[in-house]
């Protein structure tokens, strides 16, 4: 019953069937209350200024890219490999699962867990880069930030997303951002990734 | 309104109409765990999904807390776990505390040495008073079979039987396959995988055993093919229509077995002459290196403890090669966090 699930693993870019139920089953065209955002070749140009802006901000100093499944890791994944282009090194990826974390465990049906995959060597004295693809209400960053202190103690940490759409109910800011989307409380923003869905876009469904 | 159309897409027909339901902003693939029943009493409450979903959390929660120095989650912070145990059990009992503890559970340990129960209270009484108190989950093990049963029409949190009677014991099963799919499927490859077409041998004291009978439902689920293998008076009545083969004669069963799973014999239920003596059992039924080299070249010897060293295991072969003992226990501490996370993240707590 259950589709076999995408792995996150590996470097492959296979298209992976999205779920049945799920919102698109290909890119979607703008419509009455559809908006893409970003294209796959906005995304693209919108990575590698990402990329550009993290090796300016850290210059030298170690850093680990770690993604919150399920897409901020391929994000993150493209986001190395683009700083491994322009600075020579590529950094290492990580991938953080939150769920065990979240505050919002009671009262909704028992989520399944994610992969968390961290360097043996802990992330001590590191400058982790969260990456995630849309910064909503800051509390998966919260849950997030949590997690990572009972890793370790990492020398700073910072934010990355491809979407910040607003509304936060925590005091948390991203560092660096793809695109600012003025959004309503209802409407429903989509990153698409070719890693899980297929292809790449950024869409916004707005609220009926 | 832009028109864009991506130009690295896959060619599939356009969306015509999308779904305008909002999700939230997570539109994930999935974000819904299989559902487990509400009380884990028996290996087979579980389905293939639900069985499969365990095994894959516990995978998940041991990646999560591996190598690091806080071994501690917040996941059930303000739940209340009771260890009520009517039995004598340390593995276990201890097993349950340290998983509820690493999910940050309130755990209260509860055994009917020095309780009222000496003093006479019913089960169903001591079911009312852990109601009171507010209990979220309740881990029961009970010298009777089915005790667990009666327990969760008492109580509104969730029942996870750790062992009833000569009936069953559902983690142990769980921890068992689990420690199975790592060395048979492979850590990397395991996420969403069953034991298909693998063939494990259970030996020993299946009439007395809840382990046997939970790892016959719970490996048949999970499409394993398994061997009882027993002297014939240790054998239940019945046994033929469990989906199981049954043997008699240890060595042909053995031969290019991918597992065998050693059974303790329970001398403090031997109150009948199964077998003539320790000795005998030993030469027919014990696991000795000879026989130990009958499986598969890469399978592995099991046991859930605690162990009789010299009749049903050679000391030789418990620690040598292939031998999984000490695993099985620590993997058992990963699968109940996962029972844990899996009963209890969802409910609203049943004790409100």
């Amino acid at each position: 019953m259950e589709p076999e699930r995408p792995r996150l693993t590996g470097t492959s870019a296979a298209s992976i069937p999205a779920a049945s139920g799920d919102l698109f089953e290909s890119p979607p065209r703008s419509s009455a209350n559809t908006a893409v955002i970003l294209s796959a070749a906005d995304i693209g140009r919108t990575v590698d200024r990402i990329a550009h802006q993290i090796l300016e901000s850290v210059g030298d100093a170690e850093t680990i890219l770690v993604g919150i499944p399920r897409r901020g890791v391929p994000l993150a994944r493209r986001l190395a490999d683009r700083m491994g282009t322009f600075s020579g090194t590529r950094p290492d990826v990580g991938s953080l699962d939150i769920t065990l974390y979240r505050d919002d465990l009671r009262g909704r049906p028992p989520r399944p867990l994610e992969e968390t995959r961290l360097p043996d060597s802990g992330v001590d004295g590191l400058v982790v880069v969260l990456v995630d693809d849309v910064l909503y209400s800051g509390r998966t960053i919260r849950a997030a930030m949590d997690a990572l202190r009972d890793h370790g103690r990492p020398a700073a940490i910072r934010l990355a997303v491809l979407v910040d759409r607003g509304h936060r109910q925590l005091p948390i800011r991203a560092d660096y951002v793809g695109k600012n989307i003025p959004t309503a409380f209802g409407d429903d923003v989509a990153v698409r990734l070719a890693e899980t869905d297929g292809f790449d876009a950024v869409h916004v469904v707005r609220a009926a | 309104m832009t028109t864009t159309t991506p130009d690295t897409t896959p060619t599939t027909t356009p969306a015509t109409t999308p779904a305008t339901t909002p999700a939230g902003n997570e539109a994930d693939l999935r974000t819904t765990a299989a559902r487990l029943p509400r009380h884990l009493l028996s290996a087979a409450d579980l389905d293939r999904d639900a069985a499969i979903e365990v095994l894959d959390t516990a995978e998940r929660i041991d990646q999560a807390i591996a190598g690091r120095e806080v071994r501690k989650l917040p996941t059930l912070r303000g739940r209340t776990v009771v260890n009520l145990f009517f039995e004598d059990s340390t593995r276990t009992r201890i097993s349950f505390e340290v998983a509820a503890k690493r999910l940050s559970a309130d755990v209260i340990n509860f055994s009917a040495k020095g309780s009222s129960v000496s003093k006479g209270e019913s089960l169903k009484d001591t079911a009312l008073t852990l109601q009171a108190m507010g209990a979220d989950a309740v881990v029961c093990r009970h010298s009777a079979s089915g005790a667990p049963h009666r327990l969760a029409g008492w109580v509104s949190g969730s029942v996870v039987n750790a062992g009833d009677g000569t009936h069953e014991h559902p983690t142990q099963a769980l921890l068992d396959a689990f420690t199975l799919r790592r060395h048979l499927v492979g850590r990397d490859r395991s996420a969403g995988a069953g034991l298909d077409g693998r063939h494990v041998v259970i030996v020993g004291d299946v009439l007395h055993s809840r382990v046997a009978r939970s790892n016959v439902l719970l490996l048949s689920t999970l499409g394993t093919s398994v061997t009882l293998v027993a002297p014939p008076t240790l054998l239940p009545v019945g046994v033929e229509s469990w989906p199981c083969g049954i043997s008699y004669h240890l060595d042909a069963a053995l031969a290019g077995a991918d597992a065998v799973m050693m059974l303790r014999v329970q001398r403090e239920r031997m109150d009948g002459a199964f077998f003539p003596t320790v000795r005998e059992y030993t030469r027919g039924y014990g696991l000795d290196l000879r026989r130990r080299s009958l499986i598969a070249d890469d399978g592995i010897v099991m046991h859930p403890g605690p162990m009789n060293r010299g009749v049903e295991i050679a000391p030789a072969v418990a620690d040598g090669d292939g031998s999984v003992i000490t695993e099985q226990v620590a993997n058992g501490v990963t699968v109940r966090m996962a029972v844990l996370y899996l009963l209890l993240s969802g409910s609203d707590g049943g004790a409100a």
